[in-house]
């Protein structure tokens, strides 16, 4: 889990937010706080499926399905 | 046909059952609406104002999403003769005591007699209400006269005078909202006639759209243009679309799409981030007119989207552009049809130091400008120099146009109205220059910041910084900086801080960016702080936005 939370930090710092120094830690709000943007979520469901090969359909791109990095991991783990 | 009401009537009695409205939820079937339908949900809209005593000429604010409740609460305003004001609904992000206050920004100027919402957020809007504002009623969806056969006899909205005004559209930001353009059912009629013409609309036409009924282009080209043409919509959600770009081309395939507008964004956000799988089997052969719109268009953005589409039956000369604006009900150019936007390249040195759009020079840069069209046939364009001179082609100016369409006023707002107008011509606030009838847009002389075809006020911008410890008033100006790879603006805060450590900067730099980003319609995410003595004011004290664009541009790039 904290293998998969490190390469989505990572990623988010990197090609989203556009600072890779920045350090996203696993509780932070994601989308609630507007940290990943709505135009944004389908670059981080692309990167998702394309590094852990799981799906994650647009009906589930919202802050009731993940809200921070823990959530997503254990999202991506139980469909893994 | 003299007012919109009219229109809809002629709909409902000319093609009852024939749909208006497909609307499409994510997860959830498609639901189409007759023209039957479309009318009998209105009116029910409609009858319910009658009860609670909202009469013809009052505002009635919509706070709404995407769905048949606005749809018909819209309609249904215009049938009793009230002018409906579409608010955007709150956000995922927005935080909900910035939401109270820009609504309570937009009430104290456009002195609305009712809010429609629903039950669920009757207590927020109640909470934005003040003792002896204008609101007399917060009108729930759950609270509507039973439907019934609608009789246009008793609906008032058919005895409105064409010069009346039939609705508001705001943009965003405190600053937005307080300044509501007005518009008439003569001027809505007028923009609709010219604009058909220039697409050469005919009822067969099925317009697809996922783009917010708040903003001009969704509204105008988006629901009204079909609607009152009695042509066939196909409605997404904006917040469905932007998780699922490739539903717009399905839908397009599914229902032989033939007219779609998109801000220019949107062709490279397609472009890039569509997986293939999501278009198997779609066919955009229908598709005549796609208008690149409401931000710069990019000649390297339809290059892309036409790259990427062209193996599903995209066409090229599809592709077209329109210089659009709410005062002029939506648009005042369009690419002649059938033809692909003409481009010219000039050099990039005059164009930035001198403003002119000169040839380009042997072995300097050039720019590759694309141009948004002709003047549509009942609007004319001037390009004036500062002193209000009518400047010939190829030399940038401010772009100024008179029309037919134009709008009655912003709305409550004398002195802004004022400033706008100009001897019966509006100035739009952007900079453009002409060349053979062709019209380029080049930059802008208002501040605004376009992100993603929205509208955002720097002022709200830098309103918001100074709220964030650590940074003081009139030490903070935001401006926009083009993003090439997303093909729109990026916002930029640049603010004066008195510290040096690092780990204090980068705290208040988060801070920034989670406030503004929570606070206002855009993400930030470029911060730059600097120390003292930065920010580069005129000599009366004011912030100059653009000369601060350059220095930061020079500095950070």
């Amino acid at each position: 889990m904290e293998e998969i939370i490190l390469r989505l930090s990572n990623f988010i710092a990197a090609k989203i937010l556009k600072q890779p120094n920045r350090v996203i830690s696993a509780t932070e709000p994601l989308i609630s706080s507007g940290l990943v943007d709505s135009f944004s979520l389908m670059d981080l469901s692309l990167f998702v499926e394309d590094t852990f090969g799981v799906r994650i359909e647009d009906t589930e791109l919202n802050a009731d399905t993940f809200d921070s990095l823990e959530q997503l991991a254990k999202l991506i783990m139980s469909r893994q | 046909m003299t007012t919109l009401a009219h229109l809809i009537q002629k709909n409902y009695r000319a093609h009852p059952q024939k749909t208006a409205i497909v609307m499409q939820h994510a997860g959830k079937d498609d639901f189409p609406i007759s023209y039957h339908d479309l009318v009998a949900g209105s009116a029910r809209y409609a009858k319910t104002y009658v009860r609670e005593g909202i009469q013809p000429g009052e505002v009635v604010v919509l706070i709404l999403q995407h769905g048949e409740d606005l749809v018909y609460a819209f309609w249904g305003a215009v049938l009793r003769g009230a002018i409906p004001s579409i608010m955007p609904f709150l956000t995922e992000k927005l935080s909900p005591e910035r939401y109270r206050a820009d609504l309570a920004a937009l009430i104290a100027v456009t002195q609305p007699a009712a809010i429609v919402t629903y039950p669920e957020f009757e207590a927020d809007v109640r909470s934005a209400l003040k003792a002896g504002d204008s609101v007399r009623r917060v009108l729930l969806t759950d609270q509507l006269e039973a439907e019934s056969e609608p009789g246009f006899d008793q609906l008032s909205g058919l005895t409105r005078s064409p010069a009346e005004i039939v609705l508001l559209q705001h943009s965003s930001g405190t600053t937005g909202l307080q300044k509501g353009v007005a518009l008439s059912h003569r001027a809505v009629l007028n923009q609709l006639e010219a604009y058909a013409r220039a697409l050469a609309l005919t009822e067969a036409d099925v317009v697809v759209s996922w783009l917010p009924l708040y903003h001009d282009m969704g509204l105008i080209a988006g629901f009204l243009m079909p609607i009152l043409s009695g042509n066939t919509l196909v409605l997404l959600s904006p917040f469905d679309w932007v998780r699922a770009p490739h539903k717009l081309f399905q839908a397009v395939s599914r229902y032989k799409g033939t007219l779609s507008w998109l801000p220019n964004f949107a062709y490279n956000f397609c472009a890039q981030k569509i997986r293939e799988r999501d278009l198997e089997g779609v066919d955009l052969s229908s598709w005549r007119v796609i208008t690149n719109c409401s931000e710069p268009v990019k000649w390297e953005s339809h290059q892309a989207f036409y790259q990427r589409f062209q193996k599903y039956g995209l066409r090229m000369n599809a592709l077209q552009c329109s210089y659009a604006m709410a005062e002029n009900v939506f648009g005042v150019t369009q690419t002649p049809l059938g033809t692909e936007p003409v481009t010219d390249e000039i050099d990039r040195e005059s164009y930035i130091n001198e403003r002119v759009a000169k040839s380009p020079v042997d072995g300097k840069p050039a720019l590759r400008m694309m141009s948004s069209g002709r003047a549509l046939d009942n609007t004319r364009i001037r390009i004036l120099s500062e002193a209000g001179e009518v400047l010939p082609d190829r030399v940038i100016g401010e772009i100024a146009l008179q029309s037919d369409c134009m709008l009655t006023g912003y709305y409550h707002r004398p002195d802004a109205t004022e400033k706008a107008l100009r001897d019966g011509w509006y100035l739009t606030g952007d900079y453009g220059y002409t060349l053979n009838g062709e019209v380029f847009v080049a930059g802008r002389k208002k501040d605004m910041i376009i992100v993603g075809g929205k509208n955002v006020y720097p002022q709200d911008l830098e309103a918001l910084a100074y709220e964030v410890p650590g940074i003081h008033a009139g030490r903070a100006v935001a401006f926009g900086v083009e993003d090439p790879e997303a093909g729109t603006e990026e916002v930029v805060i640049v603010a004066e801080v008195d510290t040096d450590n690092p780990a204090e900067r980068q705290k208040i730099a988060d801070a920034l960016r989670r406030h503004v980003s929570q606070n206002s319609a855009v993400a930030l995410r470029r911060v730059h702080l600097v120390g003292a003595k930065w920010i580069v004011k005129t000599s009366s004290g004011k912030t100059a936005r653009s000369a601060n664009r350059e220095k930061f541009l020079n500095e950070a790039g």
